[in-house]
């Protein structure tokens, strides 16, 4: 199944029985187009066990999300592994903020609906670059109990994240959950620290294998180098190294233009 | 033994190679491989002595002489048939064992000169096989059990095969998207190819093991999932761990850990990037800090990526490396330079986070350590910065731990290594390991070796009720004609 969630954000459904049997919300998959293709990394956003599927959703914005985004209805890749990393820890905590940006909103809301089946309350943030961008709307309009929009532009809802700020102040939150981009995850855990709310930020950094081989995925958190791999997704926000991240996050750069150039070119050819 | 013998020529046949300029910049084999003239006369070198030394040097007991004698009579398929019996890798083994500790290291040959040169007799019949169709060994008859194998690196490999053969029904579990394990993912293009690591494991597969890839064990299934569906499982999942010296700016852009970087290069093919999607960062002046094989491979792939200087960055000095000899000669041809006795203390990063130099210290070499090799200890005031736009870590590999922190009752070691005795036999009954996962990273025969005993002792536990006599007379031989492919 595909289902367009915007322009060029798409959610897809795979087949995987075994897979689908076994994924809990916070856990990814690795998965691999062709025998040219590169592994990329991507959070769950849900799991069907009676269907025995999966699904992930995916922004086009290099070559192989793009060459996924291409994908019809009935295509399949040919390899996909997981469930890979440690599942979200899914307690009753009394109120949870889950804070979600971009096309993370999908995986975010698999997390929400687990956390509102443990008996919390949940209060959503669903946020993007700009309001063509916010996804999962209904869908967070239905798991959480309470819902916030932000789009960084104001073109919906509030602009940027710091209205969060007044939230915290007003709501008594018991944890937070941010899944999003590195500078948006940054954001709300600098704002939670000064309020001193536990926050969670689920890191999917650049990937190889996704178990533990590699290190591609290492992150600074608090004195310790971890790999997001094997020892998250969930790391504590207010330890984690966000700007040695984002410079690891643009490591590649260069080659990914490359890269997409030249699949453009073979497309056409 | 009256008849005089021919004089034997001291010296083995050179094995020919790409040239160390040529090779530098491609990925293609450097290892040509004998001729069969080459091969015929570096066979006839082979004494036939009768106590064999070679056998007891070979960790899976090749029939060496042998082998060695049909390659004579240039019967090089029955050659074949004589080392599968004992080696179903005989193309990856020809390559990359280290003969020289080994088989050859007990060559009667070798006292009066270079010893018979068995490691690339091994390859050339091996590769001439593969070209020429290969045979299906017979099976036993059907015994009804069925075994979990995890990993198809060298060790899962050697188990699936023997058991198949003793009639079981064999799984492969592998987590990553091709067969081979370290064969596949760490070992370059230009010491291995990969085509002859999809060959050997597609004989396998064709004896009839059912390979499942991309089948993480520990995520997908535990152990004690799979001994509800399975008779006995066998732990091969290696020493896939990378391990980082815990100095400062480690986690900079541009630092690799050597796993990554040969994983990249030769499961990814990032040498071949843009047609293949993985990039790689290349160029510039790389600096490879370790001393063993695969720090070798790492500095030789950096080069052929076009790196400006390539610097192997050792705490020791030439004598205690552990690489073999081979590879650090033809990392030296190939113009790599060596900083012995140099530690590095940390990494210095520019403003966008990239690594732009290593501070180093010298050392110099203190007592024996309990290895038996000298200490190296730091020089005061030795303290050096170099120039460096790209750093690969290549101190050691260490077990991947998922297995033993999902399997209940599991004994494990300090570093994360499962604990087994000789046979393999594991703390759970019915869980059998062997290769790196039990000892630390160890080579590839050392691993098939492991594989062969476990494969014994499993086989013994499936049948420690029936035995296998009583399932031949009371099952049907099962027909199974000899293909020829």
């Amino acid at each position: 199944m595909k289902r367009e969630l915007a322009r060029h954000i798409n959610l897809f459904e795979f087949s995987a029985k075994e897979v689908a049997a076994k994924t809990k919300p916070g856990q990814f998959v690795i998965l691999r187009i062709d025998e040219d293709g590169e592994r990329i990394p991507l959070t769950i956003a849900n799991a069907d066990e009676q269907k025995g599927t999966i699904a992930v959703a995916c922004h086009e914005v290099g070559r192989t999300t793009t060459q996924l985004g291409r994908l019809k209805e009935g295509d399949s890749v040919s390899d996909l592994l997981g469930p890979l990393g440690k599942p979200a820890r899914i307690e009753k905590y009394g109120t949870v903020l889950c804070v979600g940006g971009g096309v993370m909103v999908a995986p975010l809301h698999f997390q929400a609906q687990a956390f509102r089946e443990a008996g919390n309350n949940v209060i959503g943030v669903v946020g993007a670059t700009t309001k063509d961008h916010l996804i999962f709307l209904d869908e967070m309009e239905t798991t959480c109990n309470e819902l916030f929009v932000a789009t960084d532009d104001g073109t919906k809802g509030y602009k940027g994240m710091d209205f969060l700020s007044d939230l915290l102040k007003e709501k008594k939150i018991d944890r937070v959950v941010a899944e999003g981009p590195i500078v948006m995850m940054k954001t709300v855990s600098d704002l939670t620290r000064q309020h001193g709310i536990p926050t969670i930020v689920n890191l999917i950094p650049i990937m190889v294998d996704g178990m533990g081989m590699c290190g591609a995925c290492r992150v600074t958190v608090g004195e310790k180098t971890l790999f997001a791999c094997v020892d998250g997704l969930e790391f504590d926000g207010h330890q984690v190294d966000f700007d040695e991240l984002l410079a690891r996050m643009k490591m590649y750069t260069t080659q990914e233009k490359i890269a997409y150039v030249f699949s453009e070119e073979e497309g056409r050819n | 033994m009256s008849t005089p013998k021919p004089k034997i020529r001291k010296d083995a046949v050179p094995m020919p190679k790409q040239p160390p300029e040529e090779r530098a910049h491609n990925f293609r084999e450097v290892a040509i491989g004998y001729s069969e003239e080459q091969t015929l006369a570096e066979a006839e070198r082979c004494l036939q002595c009768r106590e064999a030394p070679c056998i007891k040097g070979c960790p899976v007991e090749i029939d060496i002489p042998t082998f060695i004698k049909l390659v004579r009579e240039s019967k090089f398929a029955e050659a074949a048939k004589k080392i599968k019996e004992k080696n179903i890798l005989p193309a990856v083994c020809g390559r990359v064992c280290p003969q020289e500790e080994q088989c050859q290291a007990k060559c009667t040959v070798g006292k009066i000169g270079d010893p018979t040169s068995i490691g690339r007799l091994e390859r050339f019949v091996a590769d001439w096989e593969r070209q020429h169709g290969c045979e299906t060994p017979q099976k036993c008859p059907a015994t009804g059990k069925k075994v979990a194998v995890i990993g198809a690196g060298p060790a899962g490999l050697t188990v699936a095969a023997d058991l198949i053969k003793l009639g079981h029904e064999v799984t492969i579990f592998e987590a990553l998207h091709k067969l081979g394990g370290v064969l596949s993912y760490g070992i370059p293009e230009f010491r291995l190819p990969k085509k002859i690591v999809e060959a050997e494991a597609e004989y396998v597969e064709k004896l009839g093991v059912t390979m499942k890839t991309n089948a993480l064990i520990g995520r997908l299934y535990t152990v004690d999932e799979l001994l509800k569906q399975f008779d006995a499982v066998f732990i091969g999942s290696g020493a896939g761990l990378p391990t980082f010296m815990g100095i400062p700016g480690e986690n900079l852009c541009r630092v690799y850990s050597a796993n990554e970087f040969l994983i990249r290069v030769n499961l990814m093919r990032s040498y071949d990037f843009p047609k293949s999607g993985t990039p790689i960062c290349g160029g510039g002046k790389v600096a490879v800090v370790g001393g063993g094989n695969v720090a070798m491979d790492a500095a030789r792939c950096a080069i052929r990526l076009g790196a400006s200087e390539v610097r192997i960055v050792y705490r020791r000095s030439k004598e205690e490396m552990p690489a073999r000899a081979e590879e650090i000669e033809n990392a030296e041809e190939e113009g790599i330079i060596f900083e012995f006795l140099t530690s590095p203390k940390r990494l210095i990063g520019n403003e966008r986070r990239a690594v732009k130099a290593m501070e180093c210290v010298r050392m110099r070499l203190g007592e024996p350590d309990k290895s038996g090799r000298r200490r190296p200890v730091p020089i005061e005031g030795s303290n050096f910065v170099m120039d460096v736009d790209m750093v690969i870590m290549a101190i050691g590999r260490t077990p991947n731990p998922i297995i033993g922190q999902t399997t209940e009752g599991l004994k494990t070691t300090e570093w994360g290594g499962i604990v087994a005795d000789e046979n393999g036999k594991t703390s759970v009954e019915g869980v059998y390991a062997g290769g790196d996962i039990v000892t630390g990273e160890a080579t590839v025969i050392s691993a098939m070796g492991a594989g062969r005993r476990a494969a014994k002792a499993i086989h013994a536990f499936l049948m420690r009720k029936e035995n296998c006599v009583e399932a031949e007379k009371t099952g049907e031989k099962q027909q199974n004609p000899r293909q020829q492919h």
